[in-house]
């Protein structure tokens, strides 16, 4: 479990629109990465490319290298679904299903691949993805009851539960606090601190104190402009980007200036 | 106006705040009164032996009292509000009228034949009393399911393309169009299209159930295909992503994420469209027929329904002709309690299959 990210001279393009341009990072297993950056400098696009989920845009496709242990992702005859099933991703706003059960949207990546399993055996990963997730007391009683009755911040979690239970090897999260308040936020980064023993994870955020809390490494992302491609700006140890940042850009945005 | 200069003055008392809250008003009884009297004016003159639209005239004229009233005690802003709820309210009533007219004329001269023997006789060998409508019933039922059967997956299929597949191609702009353009097709149309296409295989003359089903399903098509293609937009994308984000392909989301999130909303479009043809009488007449046996081939020979029969009820009621006209109005009260089963049961539906929250 749990791979490296290995990404090398992607660009990403929206039709013919450059949209991030040659970003080359390293991320290592079992470290938790945070992206900041201004809105629309393409943090989010390039979270996306690294599961290959901004292919569901039309027109969207990458040059480049993305390397998961040394294979690359975009080779011709890699299959996005199989992409998806390795690498987990967790929403901006919480999604769970609205038709299942928080038993069943635990379970969905099984069920909606028609997966057998026993009854016992489906027990048993939904009661370990939602003791990952931190739910499992709060919905222990009510598994039968529809996912979309909980509060925000239990939903987020009942999604990150859903994306843990196919066992990926690397997860997503692409701002996975901002829809939340203070308490299940703080709740969701704990987690993420639980998480990292077991997953690498990537995390977009727009909160820079979060990016601080939460990361081992962090990448800045900025654009020179509107319609300028999105670059990555730079990338280290989180304490180093935020007490010694080596981009006068860096630290006007660390420091509040802009963004 | 002159609240404001009393506001500019400084010195607001008590009754100054509350003139200036309240404002001037008619008594609360103002519209009950108004709306009260126009009715039971209304009323003394359809008594009197006034024409009943006439004497509706006159309650509404009379409830225009009530924004004149407010417009000088109130001033315009209530007045305007007062006369938009009087032209609303009189529009619904307008609206109810030929329903509730329909409704009670069907039930009052339908119910006279109802009985055991309506429901489960055919026509045959019938001269004057007596008969029943089971063969047309057979006939309404078998057709318009033969048309649900063709309808719904090409509909349901040609939708989940528009949404989820066409990428608003070229070819999907056209599709819409035609689709638009079908819905607007004229039913003798229809009938006359299932006509030509069953006689280039059996000759002139043909007249089969199942063409029926296809002449109701040219009608029924874009209905569903237009309702589905709404469901289906309104299913979030964040759900289409959740589902591609666990690694779950493209068809399995389409059928196992997106069409149960809209499978309220689709069955109550489907319940809806045969609400809308079951009624079609043109387009059967052509291709059905006319029987008076019951037939439960759709593939072999002419079928009776509910419309056709209640059509050549009227139309040729033989002598005498209260027999033939009664069952005609038992008929038509029979479709009306189809139709109206079917838009409870689309109800239902949406009720039990609707994605539940805790709301």
């Amino acid at each position: 479990m749990a791979k490296s990210i290995d990404v090398s001279d992607l660009n990403i393009y929206y039709g013919d629109f450059l949209a991030v341009e040659d970003v080359t990072i390293p991320i290592a297993a079992k470290s938790v990465t945070a992206f900041i950056g201004p809105s629309g400098c393409g943090k989010s696009t390039f979270l996306r490319s690294l599961n290959r989920m901004h292919e569901v845009i039309r027109g969207a496709r990458v040059e480049g290298k993305v390397l998961i242990d040394g294979q690359d992702l975009y080779a011709s005859d890699v299959d996005p679904v199989n992409v998806r099933r390795m690498i987990g991703m967790v929403f901006q706003r919480p999604n769970p299903f609205p038709t299942m059960s928080i038993y069943d949207n635990v379970l969905a990546g099984q069920k909606l691949n028609s997966k057998r399993m026993k009854k016992s055996e489906s027990d048993d990963v939904v009661e370990r993805s939602l003791r990952s997730a931190g739910l499992w007391a709060e919905v222990k009683d009510r598994l039968d009851r529809p996912g979309s009755g909980l509060s925000g911040g239990q939903q987020q979690r009942l999604c990150i539960a859903r994306a843990i239970s196919v066992e990926p090897e690397i997860l997503l999260m692409d701002e996975p606090c901002s829809a939340l308040d203070p308490i299940s936020t703080s709740v969701i980064e704990d987690l993420i601190h639980e998480l990292k023993s077991q997953y690498t994870i990537v995390i977009v955020t727009h909160n820079m104190q979060q990016a601080a809390r939460v990361s081992d490494e962090t990448a800045f992302f900025n654009l020179s402009g509107v319609g300028k491609p999105g670059r990555l700006i730079e990338v280290g140890r989180t304490e180093a980007i935020f007490s010694n940042p080596q981009d006068p850009a860096t630290e006007a945005y660390i420091q509040g200036r802009f963004g | 106006m002159t609240t404001l200069t009393t506001k500019d003055s400084g010195t607001p008392g008590p009754l100054d705040v509350r003139q200036e809250l309240y404002g001037a008003q008619l008594p609360s009884w103002a519209g009950k009164a108004v709306l009260g009297g126009g009715v039971a004016i209304g009323l003394v003159l359809y008594l009197l032996g006034t024409n009943l639209m006439l004497a509706a005239l006159v309650v509404f004229v009379i409830s225009l009292a009530l924004p004149v009233w407010s417009v000088t005690v109130e001033g315009s802003r209530k007045a305007t509000d007062r006369l938009v709820t009087v032209l609303v309210t009189s529009s619904f009533v307008l609206a109810m009228f030929p329903l509730v007219s329909i409704l009670a004329t069907v039930i009052t001269n339908g119910t006279r034949v109802l009985s055991a023997e309506f429901f489960t006789f055919s026509m045959r060998n019938v001269v004057g009393e007596g008969g029943g409508i089971y063969h047309a019933i057979i006939g309404t039922l078998l057709i318009t399911g033969g048309a649900a059967v063709i309808s719904i997956p090409i509909g349901l299929f040609a939708a989940i393309y528009l949404v989820e597949y066409s990428e608003g191609n070229r070819l999907s702009r056209w599709i819409r169009f035609l689709v638009d353009v079908m819905t607007g097709i004229p039913s003798i149309v229809a009938g006359l299209f299932a006509y030509a296409l069953f006689v280039l295989f059996f000759g002139e003359g043909v007249r089969l159930g199942i063409g029926g089903s296809v002449a109701l399903s040219v009608l029924m098509i874009p209905v569903v295909v237009r309702s589905t293609e709404e469901m289906l937009k309104l299913v979030p994308n964040e759900l289409r992503e959740a589902s591609y984000a666990l690694g779950v392909p493209k068809w399995r989301t389409v059928s196992k994420v997106v069409l149960p999130t809209a499978l309220a909303g689709i069955v109550t479009g489907i319940t809806l469209a045969v609400a809308r043809v079951i009624g079609e009488t043109a387009p059967l007449l052509i291709i059905a027929g006319l029987t008076d046996s019951v037939n439960f081939n759709l593939f072999d020979g002419r079928m009776a329904t509910l419309p056709v029969f209640t059509y050549s009820s009227v139309r040729s009621p033989g002598i005498p002709p209260e027999f033939s006209i009664d069952r005609a109005w038992g008929a038509a009260l029979t479709l009306l309690v189809i139709v109206m089963l079917l838009n409870l049961i689309a109800r239902l539906v949406s009720y039990f299959f609707s994605p539940k929250g805790e709301r």
